[in-house]
């Protein structure tokens, strides 16, 4: 089986959110990159695929050249293979149309994405894949299982879990669930030095034109201070009167 | 020309987001100065869309789709588009809708914007804000396809009324063997709880509550208030309470009116998931808690005094406002 673990590379949670150029870009100055979370948990299950089922795993980022020790994060944690398609991930269609030249190209059985990137949060790349390629698709998978080209996977719905049954190829959707948050992996030294002599290839995007463009952003007005009350009768009157939510 | 809304249902019965995106489908097309036509996908009382500003409704009645299929339904409503000449698409942002939106983006060719909190800034060029970085910021994007498809997110623009007269008309999408070469084959589901989703309230409860057997205050106060339960990771975590009640960046997002955390101290990953609540209110006995910086209300003090409290306060709330 030949997977591919799509990667976007994130600021860490903790970043600062500030912008830059006119309020037209995001202001990475002193901000740390990670791989997607989402993502991670995806990654993780593509490794528990190679040592149970001999799987082969690439992982592939569109991005510039400051994206690359995210990639090599992937190999180091036990990815054989990363490709960067090298152009800015403008927009989520855009990307997908890169991803999916990427797939159809490496003819992978099992497409790994996440449920959503934690920067733009915008959920559409792995189904957007999935549709361009003809593959079937599964959102927010919590858990999956191969068996041939026969694929067991869970979705979180609204209030529950659905089981659903499909078949290779699969794109899916990955979150916590899928694995757990203590079965992700932190790189030893041993896999870091094997990261650095695995190929990290670079591909030219495929000419496409832009469905969406970010003009600008804003950040919400501050907030104002917290109120503090030290009863629960003062407690429901604002809740009541003043927020009108009960 | 119309502009076209997926309106949501389960089990025959709208939800309270399909209301809503009627509601902000009508504002779209009076900028336009056009109107609304609504898809239902084996939905009942359709009557009820007209009252937030559906003309039309293109019933699609078909025992096929009577459980959820993210590839028939979105191949459904790209038809309804085609068929309606809509270029403005809109839907909510569901775990469903979630699942469709992407398939629906790339059959009708559209650029697609999700998490929109309100009407766009212009239609021509076609601009519009919604929230990125989990609340923190909003981006304001410019589609540039002929169709454009948004994604609404929960509880931001609201229901409005806007009593307009309907007329109704079978709508019969073809379908193709291929859209259901994924099938589901179970479904676990409770249907006597609100869930996390479709609740105006939540009731979320942290480490400070000290363990499981402290559960029931929590479920308490949560059915005085009509709410739904969640919880921090920290708890899921410890396995007190099911991972599907985690609320944060990995877990659960929540969007509803009133947010009430218990013993939560407020990770910035906590926070992430929640900040789109519109009223957050904190008990917690650190006043360093970082989340009561992220409050609109709060006591400082000890959960075990204040949530029995507020249960009993609330009860004679309730009588006296019934």
């Amino acid at each position: 089986m030949k997977i591919l673990v799509c990667i976007s590379h994130v600021p860490d949670t903790t970043s600062k959110i500030n912008f830059t150029e006119g309020d037209s870009k995001f202001d990475t100055n002193g901000v740390q990159f990670v791989i997607n979370p989402n993502d991670e948990f995806g990654l993780t299950r593509a490794m528990w695929f190679k040592e149970k089922q001999g799987a082969t795993v690439h992982v592939v980022n569109v991005g510039g050249p400051e994206t690359e020790p995210t990639l090599r994060k992937a190999l180091a944690i036990g990815a054989d293979e990363a490709i960067r398609v090298n152009t800015p991930a403008t927009d989520g269609f855009y990307v997908a149309k890169q991803l999916a030249t990427i797939v159809n190209e490496g003819e992978y059985d099992l497409i790994i994405g996440g449920r959503e990137s934690i920067d733009y949060n915008g959920g559409m790349v792995p189904g957007m894949i999935a549709k361009l390629t003809g593959a079937n698709f599964v959102n927010m998978c919590i858990n999956i299982e191969v068996e041939g080209t026969d694929v067991t996977a869970a979705r979180e719905i609204d209030g529950g879990i659905e089981i659903i049954n499909t078949s290779l190829p699969v794109v899916i959707a990955g979150q916590k669930g899928i694995v757990e948050e203590s079965d992700l992996r932190i790189p030893n030294m041993r896999g870091i030095m094997q990261a650095r002599s695995k190929p990290l290839k670079v591909k030219e995007p495929i000419d496409n034109q832009i469905e969406t463009k970010i003009i600008g952003f804003t950040k919400p007005d501050s907030k104002g201070a917290v109120k503090l009350v030290d009863n629960v009768d003062e407690l429901i009157n604002l809740l009541h009167n003043e927020a009108k939510v009960i | 020309m119309s502009v076209l809304v997926y309106t949501e249902s389960e089990g025959g019965t709208f939800k309270k987001i399909a209301f809503e995106a009627v509601s902000y489908a009508k504002g779209i097309a009076d900028m336009l100065g056009t109107s609304v036509t609504a898809v239902s996908i084996n939905g009942n009382n359709t009557d009820q869309l007209g009252k937030y500003g559906a003309s039309k409704i293109l019933q699609v009645s078909n025992p096929l789709l009577q459980s959820f299929n993210a590839s028939a339904y979105a191949d459904t409503i790209a038809q309804a588009a085609k068929s309606e000449a809509s270029t403005v698409v809109i839907i909510s942002s569901s775990a469903n809708s979630k699942y469709l939106a992407p398939l629906l983006a790339v059959n009708m060719e559209a650029g697609f914007v999700p998490n929109v909190t309100e009407l766009p800034t212009s239609t021509s060029p076609f601009t519009i804000s919604s929230t990125v970085f989990s609340n923190k910021a909003f981006a304001t994007t410019e589609i540039t396809t002929e169709t454009k498809l948004i994604g609404l997110a929960k509880n931001a623009f609201g229901v409005l009324e806007n009593d307009t007269s309907l007329t109704t008309e079978e709508f019969t999408p073809s379908l193709s063997e291929s859209d259901f070469n994924t099938k589901v084959s179970s479904l676990e589901k409770a249907n006597d709880k609100v869930t996390i989703a479709d609740a105006d309230i939540v009731v979320s409860a942290g480490r400070g509550i000290k363990g499981p057997e402290n559960w029931g205050m929590i479920e308490e106060l949560a059915e005085v208030l009509g709410a739904a339960t969640a919880c921090s990771k920290p708890v899921s975590d410890l396995g007190w309470r099911p991972h599907s009640e985690h609320v944060g960046q990995t877990g659960k997002p929540v969007s509803s009116n009133l947010y009430i955390a218990i013993g939560i101290s407020g990770a910035i990953q906590h926070l992430a998931g929640v900040n789109s609540s519109k009223v957050k209110v904190v008990i917690n006995n650190d006043p360093e808690a970082p989340f009561f910086k992220a409050a609109d209300y709060g006591i400082v003090g000890d959960a075990f005094e204040f949530v029995p409290q507020l249960i009993e306060k609330l009860k004679e709330f309730k009588s006296n406002n019934a």
